[in-house]
Parts: C-alpha cells; structure tokens; sequence
C-alpha cells in the first residue's frame, strides 16, 4: 500500500521525516512525500528521496491509501482523500462532534492520535506526550526570550545577579518538560500541582514542589464539592503569595476538551513584577490565566508579558515532527503485523479500536471503555483505598514504658537470686546487646556477606570454652571437649579467611 | 592476678570484635575490620591457652596429653577450614556459612553437655543455662545444616507444610518447658537427651518450612542464633568474652535479618514460622499475554546503540555462573562509552549481599554497583535494562493487592527503555506469580542459559559495532 504524506497547510510540523520514512519503508509501505512537505521543519525533498520515498504532488499524497497528517485535513484537502483510505491525524473528535461522521460518509477510515488510551502498550504511540514535552521546553524558551534579565544568578565585578524564580503549575509532562529546561539555564524553580503524588516527580526534576495547605478531614466524608471549592481557594492563596515574588510563571494545567481552570487572576498578574512573564501552555482550552489571549503575546499595563502562543511544538518543527513520525510508524507497526505493506483495522486491538472513529462507512466513535489490565490505573485505586483505611490507632505511649518497668522489675526479681558472678555476666550482656545493636545498623548492603562471614568466625570464640574443658579429668569430657575445639576451629579459621578473600576481590573503579 | 590478665585479654578482644563489625559496614574500613577480628581471636586463644597451661604448671600437674590435643584439633580444624575457605566457588558461599552455623551449634551442645557431665549437681542457675545453651545450640545445629541442605540442592527449596505444624511447634516448646523443670529438679541426663533430640527435631522442622527464597533471612536468622549459642556458653562457663562476643554476633544476625525482612515487605515472625505463600490460595493471576522474543545477536545490537545501561541480578545468574560473562560485557560496553551501573534488590541471591559478592569476584568495581533506593529513580532515563535471572524482584504485580509479594518494594525496570529479560522459559519466579513484566510492550526475552547468552552477546558486539 502507498502512504501519503502532504505538506500541511498552516503548521512547520509534518507528518514523517527522512528517518521516519525509513521505518515505514521497513514494514513494507511505499511512501509518497508531497513536494515541500519537510521545507518548514528543515528536512528537504533530496534527504525524503534519499530515504526512499517518492516526490510527488498534493493530489498523489491525498490520493493514497494512507494518509499521514498533522492537523485535520481542510474540505478542500478532504475532496481529495479516497474512499476506502485509511487517515491518520488529529482530530480531536472529543472536541469537535460529528468529525466521525464526515469521514464516516466519505468512506474514510479515520484514526485520530489524540485518541490514543493511556495504557503502558500504547505508550509508544502517544503523540500528544510527545508534543507536550516539546511544548514545556519551548515555553521555557519564549519565556527567556520576553524575560529581559539572565535566568541564571551570577557575580560579577559589576554586581551580583539574583537568579530568575520560575513557578510551573501543572506537572503532567510539559510542566516536568519545563521545570527541566528551567532548571537547566539556571533558575530557581517551584512547582506545584492538584496531584500531591508528583512531588517526588518534580523533586527529581530538580524544583521545589509547594504544597497546596491540606485539610484532611473535609475530603474523606463526602463533601467532594465543597472540598473542591475550598481546594481551590488554598491553591488560589497559594498563587496569590507567589505571584509577587516570581518572575516567570508557565501553566500548563489543560484539560482535554474543557476550558481550562483559571489559576491566576487579574489581581495577581497586576501584583507581579514589571518585566515578569506568564507563559501559557493551556491557551487553546482558553488559558489559565485569566488575562490570557489565545495565540497571541502581549504586554500587560504593568508590564507582565503573556504569552498565549498555541503553537509552542510547531515552534520545534524538527523534533516534532520527528517524535510525531515516530509515533505513526508506531502505530502502524501494531496495524502490520506481518511487514507486507497491508494495513489491518484489527478491532481486537484495543488501540487501534479506541483511535479508530470510523471504518467502512460506519462510525466507531466513541470507543469501548479501555479495559486497562495490570496498568497503573487499578493501582492507584488500591493505593487509594490503602490510603483511606484508616490507620491502627497507635498504642497510648505509656504501654511501652509499663512493659521495659515490668521487664526490667522481673529481671530486677530474678537476679537478685542469682549468684553474684551471673549478675556481672549479665551486665556485660547487656551492654554487648546494646553495642551490637548500633554497630550493625549503618553496614553496607554490598558488605552483609562478608559481615555475616565475619560474625561467624568470630563466634566460633566458642572454642575457648572448649579449650578449658580439655584441661578436665574426665575422659568423656575431654574427647567431648577435643571435637568442640576442632569444629570451632574450622569456624575460626575458615571464617576469617573466607573473609579475607572476599573483601580482597572488592575493588574501586 | 591471673584472673585479672584474662579479663582484661577478652576485654581486650571483646572490643576488637566491636571494631571487627564497626569496620565491616564500610568498604574503605572492612579489611581493617577484618584484621581487627583476627586479631581478638588471637589474644582470647592465646590467653586462654596461657592461662590454663600456666594453672597446670603452678599446680605440677602438666597435662601432656591435653595440649597434644588442643594442638591436634586446632590444627586439623585450621587446616580444613583454611581449605574449605579458599576452595569454595563464590556461588556456593551461603551454603558454605550455613554450614559453619552449624559448627557452632553444634560445638555449644558439645560444651553444654561438657559442663553438665563436669559439675553434675550444679546449682539452679547454672542448670538452666546448660539447658537453654543446649537447646538453642541443638537449634542452631540442624537448622543450619537443612539451610546448607536447601541452598545446595541436597533438600527440595519447597517449603515443607506438615498439616498443623504450628501446633507442632508449640507442642514441642512446651515439651521442652516440662523436660526444662524435670532436668533442673532432678539433675539427671535423660531430660536434657530427650530435650536435645526435641530441639534437633524443632531445628529441622523450623527451617525445612521455610522457601528456598527467604533463605536470606534465614541464614542471618541462624547468625544470630549461634550467637546466643556462644553466649549462653559464656554464661554456663562464666566466661565474659563468651558473653560479649555471642551477644555482639546475636544482635547484628537479629538486625540484619529485620533489614532483609524489611526489604521483602514481610514480618520477621511470618519468615520464621515459614511457609511463603500458603496465606495466599491459587494466586497465580496476572495477566497472561504475547511475549517477544529477541536473539542475542538482536541483544547485541540493542545494546551497542545504547548510551546508558542497568544491569539487573538475580538468583538465576548465581546458578549460571553468568558473573564472569556479565563483567566482561560491562567492560565492552563501557569502552563504547556506554554508562553501565547495577541494580542490585536487597534480597537477591540466596544470602544477603550475595550478588555483590559475586560480582566483586569477577572484578566488578564496587562503585557502579548501586542499592535499589539508590538506583529506581534512574530507571525512566535508561536506555536498556538487563534482567539476568531475577523475577519476583523485578515484578510489577508486587505494586498490586492480593498477591504473595504484594508490597514487596521492586525495581521499577519496566520504566526504562527496553527491558532485556535472561530466563530459561516463561515459568513463574519463585512465589508462583506470573509476572507481567514479560508481557509489557517495551520488554523482551532472550531465552536460554544465562552464561550463554551473555557470552553469545559479547562475540556478537564487536560486529555490532562494525555494522552499526
């Protein structure tokens, strides 16, 4: 079957690349590339040819069998699309109602990326993660291009520079992708987001992660609503108090297909510093900032830049279009099985079922519920209920110390009846107990072998109570005595050398 | 003026032995701490021997035949152990210390008895010491020996589930109680031979009901045991330095099998009653699903595009004898400027720090070799993850409810870029959990020997690099 690749009508991004064209050339496919369709993204039409695709016009890059794009095709575009060919693009059919029945009436089977389900085996497919990251990067990169000072603090003869705060909010993949990029050039960068379990994510990333204040009790007995609202109000006074002491901040909180939740008001972006910057990632769903243009930058009374770009991955057209064909070849790896260059809608496959919205002149759209096996969403569940059971009331702090008062009372009872050398004995056992305790905590995990060798050899010191039962005038006793001493020495002996060696084969690099 | 010079000789080695254990927590410290070890041993043996010697001579009594036999049995012990110790194959090292566990059980009911037969009618306290010594020494004994029997194969790994055995347990604990008023009311040996026959039973029985795979918590448990042994002989021969150096040893093996129980997500009571699994009926979920396999020439390839590289051991590379292999492979892929490092789960191996011990013996440097918390936040920025022979510490189902190692902490090798699993066929790791690693899109098997796969990998990667 051919592909079609044609150049998109307002984006630099393209659907495959000269690697990209290889791995589809790989499963079989022969790929028509539309003239000029790589100019925007820097990959010209000799590095395409040089691949092993074609050079052809609009109406042949349309015409195939399948389709690769970008954006949605135009009416115009469409026109040209075959019955009976397979579409990949983005759709955004959650967005849009009736998409699938336009490509259901012309015979179109049509697969949007933007339907790919979240499952760890569609991973390698999920375009929209890719975007994001390129998305956070960029917008860190607009951000230093408004910001008219350094993003990282220096000291120099001249002075010294403070270094530039940058707060992300929303910490799903563009806002890690921007705290990296942030924290590369040098900021000092906070995050924050509604999912405290991320913080360890944003830790790593090297940012501070700023707790939302909680209040415990309002969320587990049934108030969600309230919760919610009052959730809100803690994070807006969380926004509020930083807004005055930050100078870049980047949003990325979107929800797919809703406007997106309004996290900085007009009052705070008016207490921001002259020549602070807001970058918007979630501008498309109407931002999160209330001052928000979508598509456009630009500067506010008191001197904040907003930028509201919605094009921030086509601002990378290179990578993007890349990680994008990457994608696609992805995908249509799953919808070849056998390498021969045929397509199969194979409805069995969950992917494939859930991105398909029509097929056959019949609409798909919506798909089954993705029944999500062993993957992360059943486990946050149960981490979820783990989390809900409520604790073991710990025990009132008094019960430890009646039981050591007891213990020790009983041992008190019971020695005073010993003989006097057993009480001293027990003193040293004790105190040995205590030290063997603390010594042992810090070991090395790499070092147990060897310290449990070591523990071994050094209590075969059995051997010298063995050695004072030699000197008996027992006969019985002392061949008792003789076996004692000679198995205790194997342990001494070969303990310790055992020992030796290993720790000798323990090197640095 | 004698008796002052011995105590402050194991005084002296007492504290020798703390530093001994204080030096081996660090890499830079533990041949000092080794060192140190022996020499404590040396002055404790030596002022002992003196001691005696120098009471025989004091009383012109000079007992010949008694220092012939010293010597005779220090000497064969030295040469036998000095032997074992440097001929034993780094893989069979758990099995080796299980054995010399048993060394010292034993040795401590061959010194209880001997204290016993001594002094017959001794009074109250010191009769209850022989008979704990005895009976912890006779635990010690037989359990360690099954330990060594089930680490070498000589016993079946399964864990044994005698039908009530809990009930067993405790029947012979109690019939210890009752034989334990007999023998200190009446001083006679019959109570303290059946007690030692019941303990050696409880030894067997105790340790056969525990799987092969918590034989880590098993051998440092029985660690500790023989140094309660040691001490409760110090207590009988009142002999301080036996009761320093039994006490030293009981509390780190008791700390270290807390630290193994710990990094299996287990309680240490669950461990020592036994039976992994049996709280868990007809577990075997997971899902089952299309596995891809790839050969080592594929492997190859992969790995020689790879810019950063984990390697993942377990059990199974122990069984192949793959450690050889695996660091010549390190090196080749070092020198292709790839960054390797290891992943090592506290509880892989059959012993605690198994896996690190065996690849310091084939030379890998002990600095790329990291510790589970150290290494799973890298795994999402690894190229390749290479799982050579391990399972259920690398099993995803343990983040799920309801399995026999849920909540066990795993690596999380599935976030790395391709996973690369070594198995000799698709059959479950050893708590019977299907593992969907093996299912996930980014991973891949490569079946067959460990060793031989590693090693088919290394010819292939030169190639690889010509053709890539």
């Amino acid at each position: 079957m051919d592909i079609g690749v044609p150049k998109e009508a307002a984006d630099t991004r393209v659907a495959a690349t000269p690697k990209t064209v290889e791995g589809l050339l790989k499963l079989g496919y022969s790929v028509l590339v539309e003239r000029g369709a790589g100019a925007a993204a820097a990959f010209d039409d000799q590095q395409y040819l040089d691949a092993g695709a074609q050079g052809v016009d609009a109406a042949a890059a349309w015409g195939a069998d399948l389709v690769l794009t970008v954006n949605a095709p135009t009416p115009a575009q469409l026109d040209l699309v075959k019955r009976g060919a397979i579409l990949f693009s983005f759709l955004f059919p959650r967005q849009n109602d009736g998409v699938a029945d336009q490509y259901a009436a012309r015979g179109i089977t049509a697969l949007s990326m933007d339907m790919v389900p979240r499952t760890s085996r569609a991973q390698a497919l999920d375009a929209l993660s890719a975007f994001a990251n390129i998305s956070g990067y960029r917008a860190v990169v607009e951000a230093a291009h408004a910001f008219g000072r350094f993003f990282t603090g220096q000291v120099t003869a001249a002075g010294k520079v403070p270094p530039a705060r940058v707060l992300v909010a929303g910490t799903g993949v563009a806002g890690l992708a921007a705290i990296g990029a942030a924290n590369a050039m040098g900021a000092v960068v906070s995050a924050t987001d509604v999912r405290p379990e991320t913080a360890e994510q944003v830790e790593s990333m090297g940012a501070k992660f700023l707790h939302v204040a909680s209040d415990q009790g309002v969320s587990s007995d049934g108030y969600a609503k309230e919760a919610s609202a009052d959730y809100a109000a803690r994070a807006a006074a969380l926004y509020a108090e930083q807004a005055p002491v930050t100078d870049i901040i980047i949003t990325t909180a979107a929800i797919p297909g809703r406007p997106s939740p309004k996290l900085i008001t007009a009052d705070m972006v008016a207490s921001m510093k002259n020549g602070s910057v807001i970058v918007d990632l979630a501008a498309q769903g109407g931002g999160n900032c209330e001052l928000t243009r979508p598509g456009e930058s630009y500067v506010t009374d008191n001197g904040v830049t907003i930028i509201g770009w919605t094009d921030l991955a086509s601002r990378l057209p290179g990578q993007s279009s890349q990680l994008y064909g990457t994608n696609l070849v992805n995908a249509l790896g799953l919808m070849t099985p056998e390498k021969d260059g045929v397509a199969v809608v194979d409805f069995d496959d969950e992917v494939i079922r859930t991105m398909t919205l029509s097929r056959d002149g019949e609409v798909t759209y919506p798909p089954p519920p993705v029944q999500v096996a062993a993957v992360p969403a059943p486990v946050q569940e149960a981490a979820k209920e783990v989390a809900v059971a409520p604790p073991k009331p710990p025990r009132p702090w008094w019960h430890q110390v009646l039981a050591v008062g007891l213990g020790s009372l009983a041992m008190i009872a019971a020695l005073t009846f010993a003989p006097s050398g057993l009480v001293g004995l027990f003193g040293i056992f004790v105190v040995a107990v205590v030290v063997g305790y603390y010594v042992v905590w810090n070991v090395t995990h790499a070092l147990h072998t060897p310290l449990m060798s070591v523990t071994n050899a050094i209590s075969g010191i059995i051997i010298v109570g063995a050695m004072t039962q030699l000197a008996s005038d027992n006969w019985t006793v002392k061949i008792i005595a003789f076996i004692a001493v000679l198995i205790a020495s194997i342990n001494v002996f070969g303990g310790f050398t055992v020992t030796a060696r290993m720790l000798n084969m323990f090197r640095k690099a | 003026m004698l008796s002052n010079f011995i105590d402050a000789t194991y005084i002296a080695a007492g504290l020798m032995f703390i530093l001994a254990l204080a030096g081996l927590s660090k890499h830079e410290s533990a041949k000092k701490g080794n060192a140190f070890g022996i020499m404590g041993m040396v002055f404790a043996l030596v002022a002992t021997n003196f001691a005696i010697a120098y009471t025989d001579y004091a009383n012109h009594n000079l007992q010949v035949d008694a220092a012939i036999m010293l010597y005779a049995a220090l000497g064969i012990g030295a040469v036998i152990g000095i032997w074992r110790a440097r001929k034993v194959e780094m893989t069979g090292m758990p099995e080796l210390i299980a054995l010399l566990h048993s060394f010292v059980g034993a040795a401590a009911v061959l010194v209880g008895f001997n204290v016993y037969l001594d002094s017959p009618n001794a009074d109250m306290f010191h009769t209850i010491e022989v008979y704990l010594g005895v009976f912890i020494g006779a635990v010690t004994f037989t359990g360690s020996i099954v330990a060594w029997g089930k680490l070498n194969g000589r016993f079946a790994s399964k864990p044994l589930t005698l039908p009530g055995r809990h009930w067993l347990n405790l029947g012979i604990v109690f019939a210890l109680v009752l034989l334990g008023v007999w023998f200190v009311v009446s001083h006679s040996i019959i109570p303290l031979i059946i007690a030692t026959v019941l303990s050696l039973l409880l030894g067997i029985h105790l340790v056969a009901a525990i799987g092969g795979a918590d034989m880590p918590v098993v051998v440092s448990m029985l660690n500790s045991y023989s140094g309660w042994a040691a001490a409760f002989s110090g207590f009988m021969l009142d002999m301080s330095v036996l009761v320093i150096t039994g006490a030293l040893v009981g509390a780190s093996g008791a700390i270290l099998s807390y630290i193994m129980c710990k990094a299996m997500n287990r309680s240490f009571i669950s461990v020592i009653l036994g039976g992994f699994g049996d709280d868990s009926s007809g577990v075997v979920a997971g899902e089952d699903g299309e596995h891809r396999e790839m050969s080592t020439t594929e492997v190859a390839e992969l790995l020689a595009d790879a810019k950063s590289c984990i390697i993942v051991p377990g059990y199974g590379m122990a069984v192949a004898q793959a450690q050889y292999p695996v660091a010549e492979l390190t090196e080749a892929l070092q020198a292709r400027g790839c960054h390797v490092r290891f992943g090592i789960h506290p509880v892989a191996g059959r012993l605690p720090g198994h896996m690190n011990v065996l690849l310091a013996e084939a030379h890998v440097p002990y600095d790329i070799v990291e510790e589970m918390d150290e290494i799973n936040g890298d795994f999402p920025a690894t190229d390749v993850v290479l799982v050579i022979g391990a399972n259920d510490t690398v099993n995803p189902a343990a983040e799920e409810p309801g399995l026999p190692i849920s909540g066990m902490p795993v690596l999380k090798v599935w976030e790395a870029g391709t996973v690369v699993v070594f198995k000799r066929s698709m059959s479950a790791g050893y708590a019977g959990v299907q593992n969907p690693l093996f299912f996930k899109e980014n991973t891949v098997m490569c079946f067959g020997d460990a060793k031989a796969s590693v090693s088919a990998i290394n010819a292939a990667l030169p190639q690889a690099a010509l053709t890539a």
